[in-house]
This record gives structure tokens, sequence and C-alpha cells, in this order.
């Protein structure tokens, strides 16, 4: 049921007064996609976002919606909308009249707009709410109100900035799920500015990771976890060992490491030795950090094997890897 | 690491709010209470005897209803003041709303933004006598008005009605108040997240939408304010009208003043209650129109 268009970014550029914030990145999002654009703050992802969304002009370059060059263009005429991370909800309005605001301002009349609002928050089940104020809604309401009013307006592709940031850990991860779910049903493009890889590896159909205004890499968020293009994504994506190996850097993924107490062998092809200075339960394994010579390294060892011989920190410890777990690294630009 | 624990008594609060609640009790309600109970005593041109009589509130509408298509005195004189309240209002708001929009949504910089605020209240830092007099040789006959009018050949002859008329007192009003009605709506507006501004961009609203549909329902508090400081003191007035009408024009403010120096307290008291009642009026049909105590 796709309707949606694709969505290409040529060369877009922004500064700002010199600085600049996004630095001529090209990417290709297909109509129906899950995009994640992933990164610390200040590395131009929602200047990105607001590029597209048409709430910040373009320094240079193009944004292609479908087959059409959108640049200039207001909101509604490119056929995207946007959901604001405090959810921008209107105070002063009620939730079916925040709904129904972008069809009044086409002046659709009382009883057609309120006929498609009510649909709509059917659609996010908050229908039992049309009459209360924004105010009176939990956070996790407020952000189904918002989804509902930035879908009225039929957009083609839907960008939503860190929406799931003003809420609690446990309201996050069942509200992921449920903006997975819309997309999956409305089969329009989501283009989700976070700085959590986690929700970007959980939602993403193409994760994006950027930083100081580039593009690092561009894929499955599987790809970019187990085959990182740069030491900055093995770092940013976490659970990566970045090594010096002949000169060259290298990543072995954490969990792919052997870990031995004492100074014993790890029975691993390559083994270092060193220091234990950190032990951290988390449950399903432990993460063990060994100061060792050539830098530190990491381990997540499975929880029962850990406790097996259980180490405490300053007890001399090895970790070893073999060659095919090795995977090799572009030099960052 | 505890922290020393307050002792407070369960008087405190009450010690507390003392100060202002004796303050306010001295110097508002006692003479509130003082100039009602004396509207309703005697005189005559040599005494003044307490009493209960309704005969100054008789004399204030003397004759008004039962001559009622034409105006009584005190009729044309209310219809005068609320006139110029109406006007001034009307001028203030706008004046005050839109210095208010420029300041808040157009200045990005906080800095900036405060700078430009404070420009606003610099004429507060002279006195409001100052301001008024400052007025007269520009707009007096022989002023710098009528000077340059003439040297530009704009005028043939030299203008009467820039000064001490309709028009010097409607400016000075404009002049003096348009700062109480720009601060609360600037306050309200520097409150509206920005991004409900974006918001109604991003669904499609035109600026002009977006400021009737969202700038103005969000400020309605600040504009009740600000409604409130203008009315009540343009309602009041008698300084203003007297030094900038050339004390040639009638307002309420000036009734009283005038029956004050004749010293006719209780007509004058009773002057005075119509007025409160009829301001009181006006503020509580605006409290019903917008919730102020959001802004509080």
């Amino acid at each position: 049921m796709s309707r949606g268009a694709d969505l290409e970014l040529v060369n877009v550029t922004k500064s700002y007064s010199g600085t600049i914030a996004v630095d001529a990145i090209s990417l290709r999002i297909k109509a129906g996609t899950y995009c994640c654009l992933l990164g610390p703050s200040g590395c131009g992802k929602s200047s990105t976002l607001r590029m597209i969304a048409g709430h910040e002009d373009i320094s240079g370059g193009d944004i292609v919606i479908g087959a059409r060059a959108v640049n200039g263009e207001p909101p509604v005429k490119r056929g995207t909308a946007m959901m604001f991370q405090s959810y921008a909800l209107f105070p002063h309005l009620s939730v079916r009249d925040n709904v129904a605001f972008s069809l009044k301002m086409r002046g659709v009349g009382k009883a057609d707009r309120y006929a498609k609002a009510d649909a709509l928050l059917r659609l996010v089940a908050m229908d039992r709410y049309a009459d209360r104020l924004p105010a009176q809604l939990s956070g996790g309401q407020q952000q189904r109100v918002a989804l509902a009013r930035s879908l009225i307006t039929d957009p083609v592709i839907l960008l939503l900035d860190e929406p799931l940031s003003a809420l609690d850990p446990f309201l996050r991860i069942k509200m992921r799920a449920e903006l997975k779910r819309f997309q999956r049903e409305l089969g329009i493009t989501f283009i989700h500015v976070t700085h959590g890889q986690e929700e970007a590896m959980a939602l993403a159909d193409l994760a994006v990771v950027m930083n100081n205004g580039r593009i690092e890499q561009a894929g499955s968020p599987q790809e970019i976890f187990d085959r990182p293009a740069t030491e900055f994504v093995a770092r940013f994506m976490g659970g990566h060992n970045v090594i010096d190996l002949a000169g060259k850097r290298v990543t072995v993924r954490a969990d792919k490491v052997s870990f031995a107490p004492g100074g014993e062998s790890a029975g691993a092809e390559h083994v270092r030795t060193g220091t234990v200075t950190a032990v951290e339960y988390q449950g399903y394994s432990v993460v063990v950090t060994l100061d060792a010579a050539g830098g530190e390294l990491t381990a997540i060892v499975p929880e029962r094997q850990f406790f097996a011989r259980p180490v405490e920190p300053g007890a001399a410890a090895a970790i070893g890897w073999n060659a095919a777990d090795i995977h090799e690294l572009s030099p960052t630009a | 690491m505890a922290a020393p624990a307050l002792t407070t008594s369960k008087y405190a609060p009450y010690w507390q709010a003392a100060p202002i609640a004796l303050i306010f009790a001295a110097f508002f309600l006692i003479p509130l209470a003082a100039t009602v109970v004396v509207s309703f005593w005697e005189y005559t041109e040599y005494s003044i005897e307490p009493a209960f009589v309704s005969q100054n509130y008789l004399d204030v509408f003397d004759g008004c209803f039962a001559d009622l298509p034409n105006l009584c005195v005190t009729f044309k004189t209310y219809l005068s003041t609320l006139k110029f309240c109406l006007i001034v209002w009307a001028i203030t708001l706008v004046v005050g709303f839109t210095t208010s929009y420029f300041l808040a949504f157009h200045i990005k910089s906080l800095t900036v933004q405060m700078a430009l605020f404070m420009v606003c209240t610099i004429p507060f830092w002279t006195s409001n006598v100052i301001r008024m007099i400052s007025w007269i040789p520009l707009l007096g006959r022989n002023g710098l008005l009528n000077d340059f009018l003439l040297s530009t050949g704009l005028v043939t002859e030299r203008q009467d009605w820039f000064l001490y008329s309709d028009f010097s007192v409607g400016l000075a009003f404009v002049h003096l108040f348009t700062p109480f009605m720009a601060v609360p709506i600037f306050n309200s507006m520097m409150r509206i997240d920005k991004a409900l501004v974006e918001a109604a961009y991003d669904g499609g609203a035109s600026t002009w939408q977006t400021l009737w549909n969202v700038i103005i329902p969000l400020c309605k508090p600040g504009i009740a304010i600000g409604s409130i400081f203008v009315i009540t003191i343009v309602m009041g007035d008698y300084i203003t009208i007297g030094v900038m009408g050339g004390q040639q024009i009638a307002s309420i403010g000036k009734v009283i003043q005038v029956q004050m120096n004749y010293l006719q307290f209780p007509i004058a008291a009773a002057n005075a209650v119509v007025l409160l009642i009829l301001v009181l009026m006006i503020i509580f049909a605006m409290t019903k129109l917008v919730d102020i105590r959001k802004e509080l």
C-alpha cells in the first residue's frame, strides 16, 4: 500500500554565518523506509531533518521528493509533516482542534475536518480524549496526538525530531514499538532523528550515522553494527574494540572476544593481557574492561561463564580474538 | 549530610504576609471604606454631617433619567471619558501589540531583545508631568510643529487644534500608557513556544493565520492585563486631561477633583463610588472573556 515517494538529498549543505553545519551530504531514501539519522549532538542531523521539513533554508544542493526538487517550498506542498521534539501541541486548542488545525487553515468545513480528525484519533487510540486540552494528557498521549496531527495532511514523509527523548525509559520502549507499527501500517517514509544507537537499531530499515556535518555510514543497522566503516562509527555504536594491529586500525566486537582470568592464554589466535579496571553486571552478560598493552579492551562475557570464574578489578586477565573476527576500518576522513 | 531543619512555626506564613496586608489595609481598604461611608453623608455650603442618605447619588444623576433622549452633564462627562478610554485603548492595543510582536518574534538575539525592551521603558525614567509638559513647546500655536508646517507650506496659517484639544489629550494618553499595554503583551508572547509557530507553518498556516489562530489566542491574558491597566488609568485621569486639555475638557476624574476643591466631599465620594463600580464592571466583563490567572 506504499503511497510514498522517494527522497533524495543531493549535495545538501547548511551553513550558519560561516560555520558549516551540514557539509554537502547526499543520500537516497526509498519510499516506505524507516530511516534513522543518528549521531552525537551538533553532528548536523537535526539541521538535515529541518531542511527536509522546510523549516530551514538550504545553503546549497537539492532536496528531491518524488521527481521534484522541493527547495523553498512550504511543508504541506512538499508532502512532508513534522512531529516536534516537545510535540508543540497548541495549548489553547482541544485535542480534536489540534488534529484538525491544518484542515481549518485550508478552509475545510467544521463537520468534515472533525470527521477526519476523529478518524485519526481512533487510529492512535486517542478518540476518548478528543475534548481534552493538551495539558491534561500524559507525555505518551501527547505524542500520539502530535502524530495524529502530523498525519492529517496525508504526508508522504513524516519527520520526527527526537520524538522519544521527552519520555521516561519504560514508555520510550513502548512508544518506539508503536512508531514502528504505525510506519508499517501507513507505508510512508519515517525519518527519525535520534542520538541513541539502541533506538536506531530497534527501529531503522536504514540507519545513517552522521558526524561533523557529514555522513559517516548509511546502511542497515546490522551492517553498521557488524561492519562499521570508520573508527567513529565503531566507537559511536559501542560494543567494539578499536585496536592498532600491524599499523592498521581494526575492530573486534566485544562479544566476539574470549576472556580468561589470570595471565593464561584465552585460547585465541591473538592474545593481550592486562589488568581488569571495571566489571559491570548487565543481566545477560558482564562487561569487563581491561587495561592492556596497546590500549583499553572490553569483553562482553556471558553471565554464567563469568560467574564460573569471577574476577575483581585489579586482577590480571587476558582477552583474545581470532583473525576471522577482525574487521578492518577505513581511515577516517 | 542532612540539611539543617527549618524550624518554622505554623504562624510564620502569616507574619510573612503581614507587611503587605497591613499596607493594603491602611492605604486601600480603610480609605475605600471611608469613601463609601462619606458618600452617604449630608453636606451644605458650610457643613458636612454624618448621615445615611442617598441624596448624593440622586444629585450625581440629577435629571439624567427624566431628560433621557438629551444627555445630562453627568452622562455627557461619562460619555466623553468613555470615548477617550475606547480610543486610547484601541491605539495602545495596536501599538503595544505590534511593538511586542516585533520584539518577541523578529529579534532573534535575547540580548538585543532585552536592550530594545529597556529602550521602551526609558520614558518611565522621567515623571509623567514632565513628559506631558514637554509636548507644549512642540504642539503650541507658536510651537515647533506649527513652525515646521508653515515653513514647508503644508499649512498657510497656524493651527490651534494641536494643543489643548482632544487630539493633544489622546496623544499624551497614548504616549504615557502604551508601555502599560506593551509590557504584559510582550510577557505573554515571550512565553509562546517558538515551536508552536513552526507547527502552525508545518500545518500550512499563513503568517496571518498563525497570528490569528495561535499568537493572539495565547496573548489574550496579556492583552487583558494591559487593557485593565490602560482603562482604569484613563477612566480616573484628571491630570493629563487637565494639562493637555487646557483645563477645558471634562472627565469624571476632573469632576471629582473640582468637587473636592470645593470641599464637597460627600458628592465627590458618591461620584468616586459610581466610577469605581463602572470600572469594576468593565474589568469583570474582561475577566469573563479571558482567564487572567493563567498569566500569574
